[in-house]
């Protein structure tokens, strides 16, 4: 099985299931963490920011024009910042670390 | 989106009267006036943004939508366009640019719903078409900011002649943030503009004129995000920006934040609605509320299977419509008619 470690605002660390094909925004939400995805994953609001662990974020492709400009709607912005909705999951990203990103 | 009030009809003393109060213009409250014109219901909208559509106008105005049907492919513009076409008939009336804020029931059953800008509807029938709730803009979640709220930091402009003389900086890339920067820049004593990032996703034409006035020494650009406010209770006299290079302190007295808007259930929180995890209970068999005679469709409801879906908005509506016509017209029988044998139902859409 392949998983995300997702850690919440409050500190606290989650081991959840990735599904390879969903986006993470979909992992963390389906497993019941606080993400809003206000727009429902289409890039559309900045309500599903994350920042992504130091070691994965070469193996990321990297965010799209589009992505960076609704990252302007995100608060506390990092070099590292992503919308995990445009994060595909995939096998080969199995043990990703993110940590939910302040709410705006 | 900008700040100017645009209003298709201004508050009066009086109480506007009509049969079907709808709070939300988006795509759902928009083929409501549909369904309820065919069963010679007059409907009012109520929405906090500035422009009709909802979220298909204020989040994905270009995003294709591909599961609307017998349409396999618009944008939610052209959905929002395309709906307006199909209810001009019924010539709803808009009141955009408020929030649906106080709900009363009256003496006689029917309901008073007054908006933030003190707008007074009475209807025996309200429905709740409110998405995902109102946009509000987001509101910067710093220590300070709310006390200073309204006196030294803002987040939107309602009279420009309130920033004359000030030390003014502006936060935000869009074009909120641009267009407030060029329109204030000529009346304030200084003005500085702060963005996350060089790039700006505000009209090409707005950071051009943005950049002649920086080249000029008439405005600062700051690269950067505030991290913290400075000054005595609601006053400012300055910010901390936050950058890959460090810190730095921006005096300033006004302080003008555009980060774009939230979707908040907002008042309607209030008004004795059964909730569920912040969405409104309904009867699957009416659509109606908890509440007699307030009736909720679309996104913001919650029922076993209930999907988040437009089409899913529509098929509430005409069923909502059934149950709102007795509250409208309790002595009159409803007939059950299709437009394209009804030659009274097309009538009613101008085509027979």
């Amino acid at each position: 099985m392949a998983s995300i470690v997702v850690t919440d605002r409050e500190g606290a660390e989650h081991v959840i299931e990735g599904t390879p094909g969903w986006s993470v925004m979909e992992i963390i939400r389906e497993n019941d963490l606080p993400v809003e995805a206000a727009c429902g994953g289409c890039c559309a609001c900045a309500t599903c920011h994350v920042y992504v662990d130091a070691a994965w974020l070469d193996k990321l492709e990297a965010a799209s024009d589009e992505e960076d400009r609704m990252l302007d709607e995100a608060y506390q912005v990092q070099e590292n910042s992503r919308l995990s909705c445009q994060i595909p999951f995939a096998e080969a990203l199995d043990g990703l670390k993110v940590t939910l990103a302040p709410e705006f | 989106m900008s700040e100017q009030p645009v209003r298709t009809h201004p508050p009066a003393g009086e109480p506007s009267r009509t049969d079907m109060v709808i709070i939300g213009a988006g795509p759902v409250g928009l083929f409501a006036v549909f369904e309820a014109g065919l069963l010679n219901m007059q409907c009012e909208l109520v929405d906090n943004l500035d422009k009709i559509g909802g979220q298909c106008a204020e989040l994905y105005p270009d995003k294709p939508i591909y599961d609307i049907p017998a349409v396999p492919r618009c944008t939610g513009e052209q959905l929002t366009e395309l709906l307006l076409e199909q209810i001009k008939p019924f010539a709803p009336r808009f009141h955009l640019n408020q929030q649906a804020e106080r709900l009363e029931r009256l003496a006689d059953g029917r309901w008073r719903l007054t908006t933030s800008e003190g707008l007074v509807l009475e209807a025996p029938v309200v429905v709740i078409a409110a998405g995902a709730g109102s946009f509000v803009p987001r509101r910067l979640p710093l220590a300070g900011a709310e006390e200073r709220e309204g006196h030294s930091l803002f987040y939107a402009v309602r009279r420009m002649e309130e920033f004359r003389g000030k030390d003014i900086l502006v936060a935000g890339g869009g074009d909120s943030a641009l267009d407030w920067t060029l329109n204030l820049q000529p009346v304030a004593n200084s003005m500085a503009l702060v963005h996350r990032r060089r790039d700006f996703r505000a009209a090409p034409d707005s950071v051009a004129r943005m950049e002649e006035l920086v080249a000029g020494g008439l405005m600062d650009l700051h690269i950067g995000q505030i991290a913290e406010l400075h000054g005595p209770g609601r006053r400012l006299d300055g910010v901390t920006l936050k950058s890959p290079e460090g810190e730095a302190l921006v005096p300033c007295d006004t302080l003008l934040a555009f980060y774009g808007l939230k979707m908040e259930l907002g008042p309607l929180a209030g008004w004795g609605l059964e909730l569920e995890d912040s969405l409104i209970k309904v009867d699957t068999a009416t659509f109606e509320t908890n509440l007699p005679g307030v009736f909720a469709i679309g996104d913001i409801i919650t029922y076993p299977g209930k999907l988040k879906l437009i089409l899913s908005g529509f098929h509430e509506s005409a069923l909502m419509c059934q149950k709102a016509f007795k509250y409208c017209f309790p002595e009159k029988k409803l007939i059950f008619r299709y437009t394209t044998s009804s030659t009274d139902l097309q009538k009613k859409l101008g085509v027979a």
